[in-house]
């Protein structure tokens, strides 16, 4: 009885899960009438532009995350125990903000008649342009990403046992030393996670380029999209797309996964 | 005589305004197993972190070799500690977690691979340099931790209850083990422990501590013959304590019974606590003792039994190879000089 | 100095997070349409908000979607925690991998591929995407949820704890609902709420599943292309509140469970 408890939800994910999966790859090598090809996906060679594009904004965004969440987390690690949970909810609640409007609130700040342009016209600056360029799409993204990064490495960091720290000060580090030597090998996994949780939105996100990045700033997602619900529908090239971007995140992830060879990941 | 190698004077330490340690003052001689020994929460361990430097005490100093290091950070003491889970670096494998220190103070591959092997065979570990150490046991662990301590060869090594996570047997062997490395390598061990068993087969000194104070400090032999007070009878080994009355030099009265003893200096008719260890105590035939009782129970320990026998005032506590009949009267007998005495604890 | 440092940097960190949300709701008072000039403190936004029947009627579907996708992820899921924890070694690290693959994938790839699968098939039966295939795509993102919740939950109870049941005289099924369940409800419990927050968060998903239903994210989304309307704003000053004040009350609770706990032992 124990086993078969588990048969629905396994024929919700065959169905539901992997079949949609295969139909992607089915779409992907079809013409619009079901013929075998490989043209979609040799097409998908002339996006090769937006590819980098989104890889690399994508990445700065992430990188950026960890440079702004890392200091962040080793104070927030510090902090009284009491007030601890406290703090951490501060700094994540922003996060249960419908994404949407987060993103928002940015287009209406960066904006040629936006507040921090007004800011600079008391000095007598700008107007500055800065809605609809990369700039503003990476930000975006590291504002809406952010507390992915944090959170992961909050949990590794705080895991950490005090008295591993106090040997490494017995052994004669200094605190930089014990840094270098000691929390910064032991919090890779989270590193890893975080890195993850950050990159795999954003290099597949639609919504911030968009809405911050204006029409000139492609990446995969406005490309899939444009794909499904946009003016040049053809799900056959969408799917080849989707394809090669779920090749491109596992290949980068495997290629993280070098790096940190512990087996249990840090999720959530 | 041999020098002080550390010295603690007027130590205060408090956290959140709770006293830790109240003004101790200690001298730990050189190359000399020190056992700092109480019940949890009487400030051993403080003791020992202040030592470490990992506690900066609210007052007082600490010297090691005559130079005061009240203020030195851990890492620039020439001291080195054994943690109690042991705080190995799990990120890193044995012969890693060894070398950690040699690496820190930039040592040269060569040297690091001589002294790290050599602490491998002090330890017996050899062949388990690339294993993780996770996947090691608890002895393991255990001396990967100590090794990873004597590598750096330190004046002074700390040990904070290093044997408390394993089993009773290992537990022996390791404590013979250390013992041996601390004669061989002829270094100050300074030794937290709350098992007194522990303390008295391990130490040259032992340092009773209770409620942030030093009790007393002296041999094995001294704290276990001649304790200070009550709490250290007790805590040094199962004892009879009784409240007695001095009558003068040599007379104490114990159950409403005059004895002879052989402490003198306490004064006339002065209140005092009497140990007797059960051990010191000889049952007889009731006619024959000042003291009689019924045997309670009778309780086979291996090489002894243990007994308890009811006078209408207290509960004795026997040991004997001979076991009395469970539910006889007997008599108890003690010579003068198995009688402690010693002054009421305030 | 460096907790001065620590707290400066704190303070910053916390500017970046919220400046740009206190900006919406102070701006939601603003007469005008301008986003940088107050001119005046006014409700009107939010009266206009609370006349907006396509928003209101987003809203009621958001809610009803999220209700039932929850409650549908959270039977299915708990029931497969059941049996997945009872599995061998292989078959459960392939569920498992399974399970994974709608967390680890991208939203619009999860997206994309459910719209193929609807579209494929309903064009055969001349049906078209709605509230169904909706209700569907959110359990489908849902119950990878619930199962990593309530999976730890199995493996942190005492083994011994079902045939401790049986021994005092329990039969199998009795023993599942007088012992287990009360042991992984906490699970189930955060699965659901997780759950239930997600589907009514979600944006990606439903923009490919969703047809013509319109739920709030989407209604926010095509608002938002359109040409700026205070009315977002007054929108995003109500959520930031529900927001706070659920959040605060669950750490009221939580507080209080713990002191509670503490009392008890």
């Amino acid at each position: 009885m124990k086993k078969l408890i588990s048969t629905p939800y396994l024929l919700w994910m065959a169905v539901f899960i992997i079949v949609p999966l295969i139909m992607v790859a089915y779409f992907a090598v079809t013409t619009a009438d079901g013929a075998f090809t490989f043209d979609n996906l040799a097409a998908v060679s002339q996006y090769a532009n937006i590819f980098v594009r989104s890889i690399y904004l994508a990445a700065i965004a992430t990188v950026i995350c960890l440079v702004i969440a890392y200091p962040l987390v080793m104070i927030l690690a510090r902090i009284d125990v009491s007030f601890q949970s406290t703090v951490l909810m501060i700094v994540m609640l922003p996060m249960w903000m419908n994404f949407l409007l987060r993103t928002y609130a940015w287009m209406t700040l960066l904006g040629n008649n936006g507040l921090i342009n007004m800011l600079f016209g008391l000095f007598g600056l700008g107007p500055f342009r800065m809605l609809n360029t990369q700039g503003a799409v990476v930000l975006g993204m590291v504002y809406n990403y952010l507390p992915f990064m944090i959170l992961p490495l909050y949990n590794v960091i705080v895991k950490i046992d005090k008295s591993v720290i106090d040997a490494a000060h017995d052994l004669g580090c200094n605190n930089a030393g014990t840094f270098v030597k000691v929390i910064l090998p032991l919090s890779v996994p989270g590193v890893m996670s975080g890195i993850t949780m950050v990159f795999v939105p954003a290099i597949s996100t639609f919504i911030i380029s968009r809405m911050l990045g204006g029409g000139s700033n492609l990446l995969i997602g406005d490309l899939i999209e444009m794909q499904f619900l946009g003016n040049s529908y053809n799900p056959n090239l969408g799917a080849a797309i989707s394809l090669v971007l779920m090749v491109i995140i596992l290949l980068i992830m495997t290629l993280l996964n070098q790096f940190d060879d512990d087996e249990d990941r840090v999720l959530m | 005589m041999s020098k002080n190698i550390v010295s603690l004077e007027n130590i205060a330490v408090s956290f959140d305004g709770e006293k830790v340690l109240n003004n101790i003052s200690l001298d730990i001689k050189d190359k000399e197993f020190v056992t700092l020994l109480g019940p949890s929460g009487c400030g051993k361990t403080t003791t020992l972190r202040t030592i470490g430097g990992f506690i900066t005490p609210d007052s007082g100093s600490v010297k090691f070799d005559g130079k005061d290091i009240t203020s030195l950070p851990p890492y620039k003491r020439n001291v080195n500690t054994v943690f109690q889970r042991y705080a190995l670096f799990p990120h890193l494998n044995v012969f890693e977690n060894i070398a950690f220190g040699l690496k820190v103070k930039k040592f040269s591959d060569k040297e690091i691979q001589r002294r790290v092997g050599e602490m491998l065979e002090l330890v017996n570990l050899k062949g388990f340099e690339k294993r993780s150490t996770d996947r090691l046991s608890g002895g393991q662990q255990q001396r990967v931790a100590i090794a990873r301590a004597l590598v750096n060869e330190p004046k002074v090594l700390l040990l904070d209850e290093p044997l408390g996570a394993l089993d009773l047997k290992l537990r022996k062997e390791m404590q013979i083990e250390l013992k041996r490395m601390q004669q061989r390598l002829e270094i100050t061990f300074v030794y937290v422990t709350h098992d007194q068993e522990e303390a008295l087969t391990m130490s040259d000194t032992v340092v009773v501590m209770k409620d942030g104070d030093i009790l007393q400090v002296g041999s094995p032999v001294d704290i276990y013959n001649e304790p200070k007070n009550a709490f250290v009878a007790d805590f040094i080994g199962e004892s009879n304590i009784l409240s007695g009355l001095m009558v003068k030099d040599l007379l104490v009265e114990i159950s409403g019974k005059r004895f002879e003893c052989v402490d003198t200096g306490f004064g006339e008719n002065v209140g005092v606590d009497v140990v007797i260890r059960p051990e010191d105590i000889k049952l007889t035939d009731e006619k024959d003792a000042e003291l009689s009782g019924v045997v309670q129970s009778v309780t086979f320990k291996g090489v002894h039994y243990e007994m308890v026998i009811e006078t209408y005032d207290h509960n004795w506590l026997v040991h004997s190879t001979k076991a009395a009949e469970p539910g006889s009267t007997v008599g108890i007998t003690f010579d003068p000089y198995d009688i402690h005495i010693m002054n009421k604890m305030k | 100095m460096k907790k001065c440092l620590s707290k400066l940097y704190l303070a910053l960190v916390m500017l970046f997070l919220y400046a740009p949300i206190f900006v919406l709701i102070v701006f939601s008072f603003n007469t005008t349409k301008s986003r940088s000039v107050m001119s005046g403190f006014t409700f009107d936004w939010y009266v206009k908000l609370f006349h907006n029947e396509l928003i209101l009627s987003s809203l009621w579907n958001t809610i009803i979607v999220a209700v039932i996708a929850s409650l549908g992820a959270t039977i299915l899921g708990a029931a497969a925690a059941v049996g997945i924890s009872g599995m061998k070694r292989l078959p459960k690290t392939i569920v498992m991998q399974g399970t994974n693959i709608p967390i680890m994938n991208p939203e619009i790839v999860t997206g994309v591929s459910l719209m193929l699968l609807f579209v494929f098939f309903m064009a055969r039966m001349n049906l078209e995407m709605g509230f169904v295939t909706l209700i569907i795509a959110h359990i489908t993102f849902d119950v990878p949820y619930v199962i990593l919740n309530v999976i730890p939950r199995f493996r942190q109870m005492d083994p011994n704890l079902y045939e401790a049941a049986q021994d005092l005289g329990c039969n199998g099924v009795s023993a599942f609902f007088k012992v287990v369940l009360p042991e992984i409800m906490p699970g189930i419990i955060s699965g659901f709420l997780m759950s239930f927050t997600f589907s009514l968060d979600d944006f990606v998903v439903s923009y490919f599943t969703s047809g013509t239903t319109q739920t709030l994210p989407i209604t926010i989304y095509s608002m938002t292309r359109r040409k700026v309307s205070p009315e977002i704003n007054a929108l995003s000053t109500i959520i930031f509140l529900v927001v706070v004040a659920v959040l605060v009350i669950n750490n009221v609770i939580e507080r209080r469970n713990l002191r509670k706990r503490g009392v008890v032992r």
